[in-house]
C-alpha cells in the first residue's frame, strides 16, 4: 500500500509533462487537442439530437486517432523523411485504384472497400504531401531552385488532379495548400508567389472550364445563395440563420432550435460550426476560434523550434494547413467561401478526417519531442 | 559551384524558414481576424434579422378546432351531440405508394371505385403533410382488422375524431338540420381562420342558421415544427372556446306523436306555442337520415336521396308551397266582419253552386245540393263554399288581398331557420307583375275559398292561425328557446319578439270567428266533430281540402278512380284551449283526401299528447 503511493508520489516529482515527453508527447499540445476535442463532444451532442450512439461511436474513433498520434509520435522525423517517397507512392497507386475500383458515396468517388474498413486515400495524401515536398525540398539547401521548385509543384499538382477527379474540390485545394504552404515556407521569391498568384487569377476560367456542374453551381450559390434558397442556397441560408439568431451569448447548450428542428443540415458533420454559434453566440466562437490560434500557434512554435530544415517546413505546414481547415469550414459555414464540403478540424462527426488530423499533430510531437536526442 | 549547392547553411536556412512561419502566423491572424469580424455581422448586427428568420422557420401555428355545441329539445333531450368514432387517416408524406396502400386498405374497408376517387382527389388537393380522411365513423370490426393490418400501412393511422350525430336519426332531419363537409362554396362564407381545423359545417335548419353560436371560437396553438413542419413541442397554447347549447323550442315527444300520426302521408306538419311563437313540432315527410350527410355522404346514396320523386330533402314545412284551401275561410270571414260586408247574422242562400251575374260558369259548392241558408258560423262550421264565393265578390281582391297581408300570407313568417318560402297571396299587381294579364272576378271567388293562385307554406299557416288564436298578436316563429354558454349553468333565452297587435275595429269579431272554429269541432255538424270529443277545454279548428287535380263542370271527385298522386290534399288547422290558446298546429297532409278525415285526427293526437290527456278511444 505504500509502496503503491511512493511510486505515485515518484511520478508526479518527475512532473506531468516530464512523464508525457518521455512517450514523446508534447503537454501543451495535448492540453489543446483535449480541449478542442472535448467542446467538439460537446456540440456533437447537441447537434446530433443527443444520441449518446453517435457519441460513443466519435468517442471511438477519437481513441483510435490517438492511438495513430501516439505511434506517430514515436517514430523519428529522419524515419518519417526517408518513408516519405513510399508513402506518397503509394497513396497515388490507392488514388488511382480509387478512380478505378472505388465506392460512390454522395454522388462523389471517394471510398476504397478493404473489406474490413472503408479507406479515403486523399487522407492518406494529405499527410503524404506536404512530408514529401519537405523532405524533398531540404535536400538542397533553401531557398529552392527553380528546377526543384516545379518538381515540388509537381509532387503537389499530381495527387490533387487525381482527388479533384473523383470530385472532391475541397480535399483537393486542401491537400495543395498543405503543399504550397511547405513551398512558401521554404523561402521562395515573392515575387514568383506573386508571379504564381497571378496566374491562378488569370486560370480560373480555365477552372470554371473543368469544373463539374455540381461545382459551378456550389460557386454561383456562393454567390448568390438567395437565388435557389431551397436548392443549393439552402445550406447557406440556414446556416446563416442559425449563426445569426445566436447573437452573443446564444441559446445556450442543447437550446439550438435551429439545428434541433433539422433546419440546419450537416448539422454534425461539415455545418457543424453553426450548431455551436447558435448555441454559444460570438463569445463562444470566438473563445473556439482562439483556441485554434493557440493551438496552431503551439504548432508554429514548435516547428520553429525544429532542429531541420525538414522538421521546420513540415512542421509549419502541418499547424498552417490546421488553421487552413479551420479557415475553410468557417468561411464556408459563415458564408465568407463557396460550400466545399471540408469539416471543422476535430470537432465535426467523422472518422478518417479526425485520423489523419490527430497523425498530423503525432507528427509535430514526434519532432518537438526527439529534438534533445540529436543535439545532447 | 557544385560544392556551395551541397553546403548548407544551417543558421540562414533557418531564419529564413522562422521569418516565413512569424509570417504565416501573422497572416491566419488576419484571416482570422476578418472571420471574426463577419461573425460580429452575422450574430451582432444582423443578429435581429436572423433571430426573425429563425423564430418564422420554427414556430408554426396549429388551429384547435373548437367543439360544437348541442342541441337539445325543450325537455332537455339531446338532439345533435359530438360522438367520439375513430377515422382512418393518412399523412400522404409517409406513404411511399399511396396507390397501392388505398388499394389494399380498400380490400380491407370495402371502398368504391368512386370514393377512391374522391379520396385521390383530396390528397392532392392538401399539402404532403396534412392529415387526409380516408374513411370516418368506422365500427369497432374495422377498427379491428386495421389494427391487425396495421404494420403493412405506414402513415396510415386509426385517429379517434369528435363527429356530429344525430340521435334520433331522421325524427329532426329538416328542423335540426346536419352537418357536412365544408364545401368550396361555404369557404366563400367564412371566417377562414375561424374553422381552420373545422372539417363540418351546418347545411340546413337550427345547424346552419346558428352556425355561428354552435360553431365557438378556433384556439390555437404555437408550435415548434421540424422542417418537414412536423410538430415538435408545444410553445404556448390559447384554447378553442366551444360553441354554446342550443335549447329549442321542439319538443321531442310532440314531434314522434306528429310525425307517426302522419303515417306514411307525405306533408308537414308545424306545432307552434301561440303565447311565445315557440315551434314546438315541425315534420316534413319523407324525410332522412341527417347522419349520412356528417361524413359525407356517398354519392350513390345522395343520387337516391336527391333524385327521388317523393323529395325527401325538400323541407315541406318551410318551403313546402300548398293552396289553403278551406283554412283560409276563417281570415276571410275576418275580413268580411271587419271590413263590414257581412256580420254575424248576415245570410246567404246555398243551392250547391254560385255563378257570377251575366256568366253561366257554376262554382260549386263541395255539397252538392247546398247547405241551404247558411250565416258566416255555419259556413264555417260546415265549410260552406258559396257563402264564401258570395264574402269574397263582395270583397272584391284587393281588399281581401291586403286583409289577408295582416296574418302574413305571401310572406315569409321570420323564422329563425333558413330557406323559409314566401308562398303566394294573388293580387291583381302579382297578376299584372307576374302573368301580364288582367284579373278576372271569378278567380276572386275562387281565391275566397283558399284556391287558385293561394300558395300557402305550412309555417305560415301555423303562424296565421297562432296570430289569429291571439286575437291579433303576432309572435314570429322560433326555433331556438334558449342558449348556454359552455361552463355556465344558466340559459340565456332568446329574446321574443312581438310585433303589434292588429289593427281591429271590433274585438268582437274575433271571437265571432273563433266561436265558428269551436263550432268545426265541437258543433253537431263540424266538419272535425269526430275529434272534439272527450276534452277538458274546447279547440278551435278549420279543415281544408285542396284541390290537386281539377275537376270539370260536371265530374265528380272520386278518390277510388283517382291515381292517389292527384287525390286533394287534406288540411288542418286548430287552436287549444279556444279560450286562452297555448297549442297551434296547421297540418297539410298531400294526397290525404279530406281535411277532416286525414288530418284533423293527427292534430288530436297531438293535442292528446301536448296537454297529456289520455287517448280517446
Amino acid at each position: 500500500m505504500s509502496s503503491l503511493l511512493n511510486e505515485r508520489q515518484q511520478t508526479h516529482s518527475f512532473g506531468l509533462s516530464g512523464v508525457l515527453s518521455r512517450v514523446h508527447l508534447d503537454a501543451l499540445l495535448l492540453l489543446g487537442l483535449v480541449v478542442l476535442l472535448a467542446v467538439g463532444l460537446m456540440v456533437l451532442y447537441s447537434a446530433g439530437g443527443q444520441d449518446s450512439g453517435l457519441i460513443i461511436r466519435q468517442l471511438i474513433r477519437m481513441g483510435t486517432a490517438f492511438v495513430v498520434l501516439l505511434l506517430l509520435a514515436q517514430i523519428h522525423p529522419d524515419r518519417m523523411r526517408d518513408g516519405a517517397y513510399w508513402l506518397y507512392g503509394l497513396g497515388l497507386i490507392l488514388l488511382v485504384a480509387v478512380l478505378v475500383f472505388g465506392h460512390e458515396g454522395k454522388g462523389a468517388q471517394r471510398w476504397l472497400d478493404l473489406g474490413f474498413f472503408r479507406f479515403q486515400p486523399s487522407e492518406l495524401m494529405k499527410l503524404a504531401v506536404p512530408l514529401l515536398v519537405a523532405s524533398f525540398l531540404a535536400e538542397r539547401p533553401l531557398p529552392p531552385t527553380a528546377w526543384r521548385l516545379i518538381i515540388g509543384l509537381m509532387i503537389i499538382v499530381l495527387p490533387s488532379l487525381l482527388i479533384a477527379k473523383q470530385p472532391d474540390l475541397g480535399t483537393s485545394l486542401l491537400i495543395a495548400s498543405s503543399g504550397l504552404i511547405v513551398l512558401f515556407l521554404s523561402g521562395i521569391r515573392w515575387r514568383i508567389i506573386l508571379g504564381f498568384i497571378t496566374l491562378c487569377a488569370s486560370a480560373l476560367p480555365v477552372l470554371w472550364y473543368v469544373m463539374h456542374a455540381y461545382q459551378r453551381q456550389r460557386v454561383l450559390t456562393f454567390l448568390n445563395p438567395e437565388s435557389d434558397p431551397l436548392g443549393s442556397g439552402y445550406h447557406i441560408i440556414q446556416s446563416k440563420i442559425a449563426i445569426g439568431s445566436g447573437g452573443l451569448f446564444g441559446r445556450g447548450w442543447l437550446e439550438g432550435t435551429q439545428s434541433h428542428l433539422e433546419f440546419l443540415p450537416e448539422r454534425s458533420t461539415d455545418f457543424i460550426f453553426a450548431v455551436l454559434a447558435e448555441e454559444f453566440g460570438l463569445v463562444g466562437v470566438g473563445l473556439l476560434l482562439f483556441w485554434y490560434l493557440l493551438v496552431a500557434g503551439r504548432g508554429l512554435f514548435i516547428a520553429s523550434q525544429a532542429q531541420t530544415s525538414f522538421a521546420r517546413l513540415l512542421a509549419g505546414s502541418i499547424s498552417a494547413t490546421f488553421l487552413v481547415y479551420v479557415f475553410v469550414n468557417v468561411g464556408m459555414v459563415t458564408g465568407l467561401l463557396p460550400v466545399v464540403g471540408v469539416p471543422l478540424p476535430l470537432v465535426s462527426y467523422g472518422g478518417t478526417s479526425m485520423v489523419t488530423l490527430l497523425a498530423g499533430f503525432g507528427i509535430l510531437m514526434s519532432i518537438h519531442t526527439h529534438r534533445r536526442m540529436m543535439s545532447p | 559551384m557544385a560544392l556551395r549547392l551541397t553546403l548548407t547553411d544551417h543558421f540562414r536556412e533557418s531564419r529564413l524558414v522562422n521569418d516565413r512561419l512569424i509570417f504565416a502566423a501573422l497572416f491566419a491572424v488576419i484571416l482570422f481576424t476578418i472571420v471574426m469580424v463577419r461573425l460580429v455581422v452575422l450574430q451582432v448586427m444582423e443578429y435581429e434579422h436572423f433571430d426573425s428568420l429563425s423564430a418564422k422557420n420554427r414556430v408554426d401555428i396549429e388551429a384547435l378546432p373548437p367543439q360544437r355545441g348541442l342541441i337539445f329539445d325543450r325537455n332537455g333531450v339531446v338532439l345533435a351531440e359530438n360522438i367520439p368514432t375513430f377515422s382512418l387517416e393518412m399523412i400522404p408524406e409517409q406513404v411511399t405508394d399511396i396507390d397501392s396502400t388505398l388499394h389494399n386498405i380498400a380490400e380491407l374497408l370495402a371502398i368504391t371505385e368512386e370514393d377512391m376517387d374522391d379520396i385521390k382527389q383530396h390528397i392532392k388537393k392538401q399539402r404532403r403533410f396534412n392529415r387526409v380522411v380516408i374513411r370516418q365513423r368506422l365500427t369497432e370490426k374495422e377498427v379491428a382488422i386495421l389494427s391487425v393490418n396495421r404494420h403493412r400501412f405506414a402513415g396510415v393511422d386509426v385517429v379517434g375524431r369528435l363527429i356530429r350525430y344525430y340521435p334520433h336519426g331522421s325524427l329532426f332531419s329538416h328542423a335540426v338540420g346536419y352537418v357536412g363537409r365544408i364545401n368550396e362554396r361555404d369557404q366563400k362564407k367564412i371566417d377562414a381562420l375561424n374553422y381552420k381545423g373545422t372539417l363540418q359545417i351546418g347545411k340546413t335548419g337550427v345547424e346552419k342558421r346558428y352556425e355561428d353560436i354552435l360553431h365557438g371560437t378556433v384556439g390555437h396553438q404555437k408550435v415548434e415544427t421540424n422542417v418537414q413542419g412536423r410538430v415538435v413541442r408545444e410553445l404556448e397554447s390559447v384554447a378553442s372556446q366551444a360553441g354554446d347549447d342550443l335549447f329549442l323550442h321542439l319538443d321531442i315527444n310532440l314531434q314522434r306523436v306528429a310525425a307517426t300520426a302522419l303515417g306514411d302521408y307525405n306533408g308537414a306538419i308545424v306545432a307552434l306555442d301561440p303565447r311565445t311563437g315557440g315551434l314546438l313540432a315541425m315534420v316534413s315527410k319523407p324525410d332522412f337520415d341527417p347522419n349520412e350527410f356528417v361524413t359525407g355522404i356517398s354519392r350513390k346514396n345522395y343520387a337516391v336521396l336527391r333524385d327521388s320523386l317523393e323529395r325527401p330533402l325538400f323541407d315541406r314545412a318551410l318551403r313546402g308551397h300548398y293552396p289553403p284551401g278551406s283554412t283560409l275561410k276563417p281570415f276571410v270571414a275576418l275580413a268580411g266582419l271587419e271590413l263590414g260586408v257581412v256580420d254575424e247574422h248576415s245570410k246567404t242562400f246555398d243551392p250547391g253552386w254560385y255563378s257570377l251575374s251575366g256568366q253561366d260558369h257554376r262554382y260549386r259548392c263541395w255539397k252538392k245540393h247546398g247547405h241551404g241558408h247558411v250565416d258566416l258560423k255555419t259556413s264555417i262550421a260546415q265549410s260552406c263554399d258559396v257563402y264564401f264565393y258570395d264574402l269574397a265578390h263582395a270583397l272584391g281582391i284587393d281588399r281581401m288581398h291586403n286583409f289577408l297581408d295582416l296574418f302574413g300570407f305571401g310572406q315569409r313568417t321570420g323564422i329563425d331557420l333558413p330557406s323559409e318560402s314566401k308562398g303566394l297571396s294573388p293580387s291583381r299587381q302579382w297578376k299584372r307583375d307576374n302573368r301580364n294579364q288582367a284579373w278576372y272576378p271569378g278567380e276572386t271567388l275562387i281565391s275566397g275559398i283558399g284556391q287558385g293562385f293561394n300558395q300557402t307554406t305550412p309555417i305560415q299557416l301555423a303562424q296565421a292561425t297562432a296570430t289569429l288564436a291571439m286575437r291579433g298578436v303576432n309572435k314570429p316563429p322560433q326555433a331556438v328557446r334558449a342558449r348556454r354558454h359552455v361552463g355556465q349553468d344558466d340559459m340565456q333565452l332568446q329574446s321574443v319578439l312581438t310585433a303589434d297587435s292588429l289593427p281591429m275595429v271590433d274585438s268582437k269579431n274575433w271571437e265571432i270567428v273563433i266561436d265558428s272554429m269551436i263550432e268545426v269541432v265541437h258543433g253537431q255538424r263540424g266538419t272535425a266533430r269526430h275529434i272534439g270529443k272527450n276534452l277538458p277545454f274546447k279547440v278551435a279548428g278549420k279543415t281544408g281540402t285542396a284541390q290537386v287535380f281539377g275537376i270539370k263542370q260536371d265530374e265528380k271527385y272520386d278518390a277510388d278512380t283517382l291515381a292517389k298522386k292527384l287525390h286533394d290534399h287534406a288540411l288542418f288547422i286548430a287552436f287549444a284551449p279556444a279560450e286562452k290558446p297555448e297549442f297551434v298546429v296547421a297540418i297539410v297532409v298531400e294526397n290525404g283526401g279530406s281535411g277532416s278525415k286525414t288530418a284533423a285526427p293527427i292534430a288530436r293526437k297531438m293535442i292528446e299528447q301536448y296537454f297529456g290527456i289520455a287517448a280517446d278511444e
